[in-house]
């Protein structure tokens, strides 16, 4: 029963169909540990992920949420991930602004070789997250199991 | 400046030119204006007026006008012209159903800053060089401009026209304002302190949705907050996260468009500084991609439909600062 009281974040990686995706994919075959705490949300591309999908995941519950999309240059629909390489870039400043803790948000690029890749950023993106503790500023009370 | 407006208006309506005026009428107080169409002369003389207390931005309007059988005459303020502009860019406003003729302004005052100035009881309101004189219910009061005008105004952007079919007036320059100096305080501010700062002011939010309606960048036929299907419709905020959402979200959509006219925060019943959040779009926007005034032009490409290879990643934002 070691570490019942122990934090443990839950994490939302949206990872992109064609890239991040299959490195996730890769990560696992090649046998690679990362926290069971990552839940994957598959979207067809990084650009899918709409500043709702990030607010909405807080307020569910995450502690963190990562996006994970192909390189620049490497989209599948040849510039998707660059459109939400802007949007995040703003949407994380504008959390920074607002007071939230900005390193609970993090945006990265994984291909589909990279599983060992995937495998070290979700860790170190625990660690950060489990570090900063309970996402408490961004929560919903409502969605919180009592 | 009004009777020439109006005299200028009865010209077009009656040579047909237009049909119809878009001005600003008097509503229950004299600070209290309101944006009025006028179909007829008679109506355009006994309503029609432009004073200190015009702040209304009217570009919003046309999106609605300019699809109406004829032609609208439209009085523009500098800063109206950069919404009216950008509708221009979203095919929002037809164009060609449009007169526009371009307005000088020396900043718009209204019943909450004069109130907050300490004057009550307003009856007139006339303004003589760098000061404002109020005629009240228990005499006439001087005011310093500096004192009595808005936060925007006292920030002014621009007296240029950046669109007008006609002038009326001289033409202004875009003026070099301290409109970021509180974005600024605020991002030397710690995040805790960041973080009090915007629940103090978000808290005060009742969801009235008047930002979101008089934005000229909100223009949406059908609106993310009303769409039943988003799971994020709803009436008043019930927790912190819900305020926090509705304006995040608010500030996003319009990034990029957002012209920086300050009707969001001229018409928050609870006084939030909203402009704050689309400053911060704006600032941020110009230091990663480059100056852009949005509603400058009509061909651009927004900042946030565009990209190019070298952008910044994301991580910037944790590189930044100490905070």
């Amino acid at each position: 029963m070691q570490g019942m009281n122990e934090f443990k974040p839950k994490i939302v990686a949206f990872c992109c169909n064609w890239c991040s995706y299959a490195g996730a994919d890769l990560a696992g075959t090649n046998r690679l540990n990362y926290p069971a705490d990552v839940k994957i949300i598959r979207v067809p591309c990084s650009c899918r992920v709409n500043p709702l999908f990030i607010l909405r995941a807080f307020q569910r519950g995450a502690d963190g949420v990562i996006l994970c999309g192909c390189h620049p240059g490497d989209c599948h629909y040849t510039t998707g991930n660059y459109y939400a390489r802007r949007r995040m870039t703003l949407l994380f400043s504008m959390l920074d602004y607002l007071g939230i803790e900005k390193e609970r948000t993090r945006v990265e690029w994984v291909s589909a070789a990279e599983g060992a890749k995937f495998a070290a950023t979700m860790n170190d993106f625990v660690a950060t997250v489990t570090k900063l503790g309970e996402n408490k500023r961004l929560e919903d009370l409502r969605c919180k199991q009592q | 400046m009004q009777a020439a407006m109006i005299s200028r208006a009865k010209e077009l309506l009656q040579g047909g030119q237009v049909q119809r005026v878009l001005g600003w009428k008097t509503g229950e107080f004299v600070y209290d204006i309101t944006p009025a169409v006028f179909q007829s002369v008679e109506e355009l003389e006994a309503e029609f007026v432009y004073n200190d207390f015009c702040g209304n931005n009217l570009s919003k309007y046309l999106i609605k006008e300019s699809r109406q059988p004829g032609k609208v005459l439209v009085f523009l303020k500098p800063c109206d012209t950069y919404s009216f502009n950008q509708l221009v860019k979203e095919h929002r406003i037809l164009r060609d159903n449009v007169y526009v003729i371009g307005v000088p302004c020396e900043g718009k005052t209204d019943g909450e800053t004069l109130k907050a100035a300490g004057v009550r009881g307003i009856l007139g309101l006339q303004a003589q060089g760098d000061r404002f004189l109020v005629e009240t219910l228990y005499g006439s009061q001087e005011l310093e401009k500096a004192q009595a005008l808005p936060e925007r105004c006292q920030n002014c952007k621009s007296k240029k026209h950046v669109a007008y079919d006609e002038l009326m007036g001289e033409e202004g320059q875009v003026l070099q304002s301290g409109r970021f100096d509180m974005v600024e305080k605020l991002e030397a501010m710690t995040p805790d302190e960041r973080f009090n700062f915007w629940r103090g002011e978000l808290s005060r939010c009742i969801r009235c949705n008047a930002c979101r309606n008089v934005c000229p960048a909100c223009s949406c036929e059908k609106c993310v907050f009303d769409n039943d299907n988003s799971g994020v419709a709803q009436k008043a905020a019930a927790n912190s996260f819900e305020e926090n959402m509705f304006h995040i979200i608010r500030a996003f959509h319009v990034a990029g468009r957002c012209t920086d006219c300050g009707e969001c925060s001229r018409v928050c019943p609870q006084n939030i500084p909203l402009h704050l959040l689309n400053r911060k779009f704006i600032k941020d926007i110009d230091t990663f991609y480059g100056d852009y005034q949005a509603g400058e032009d009509t061909e651009s490409r927004a900042p946030l439909t565009n990209y190019t290879e070298g952008d910044v990643e994301p991580s910037i934002v944790y590189q930044r600062g100490g905070n």
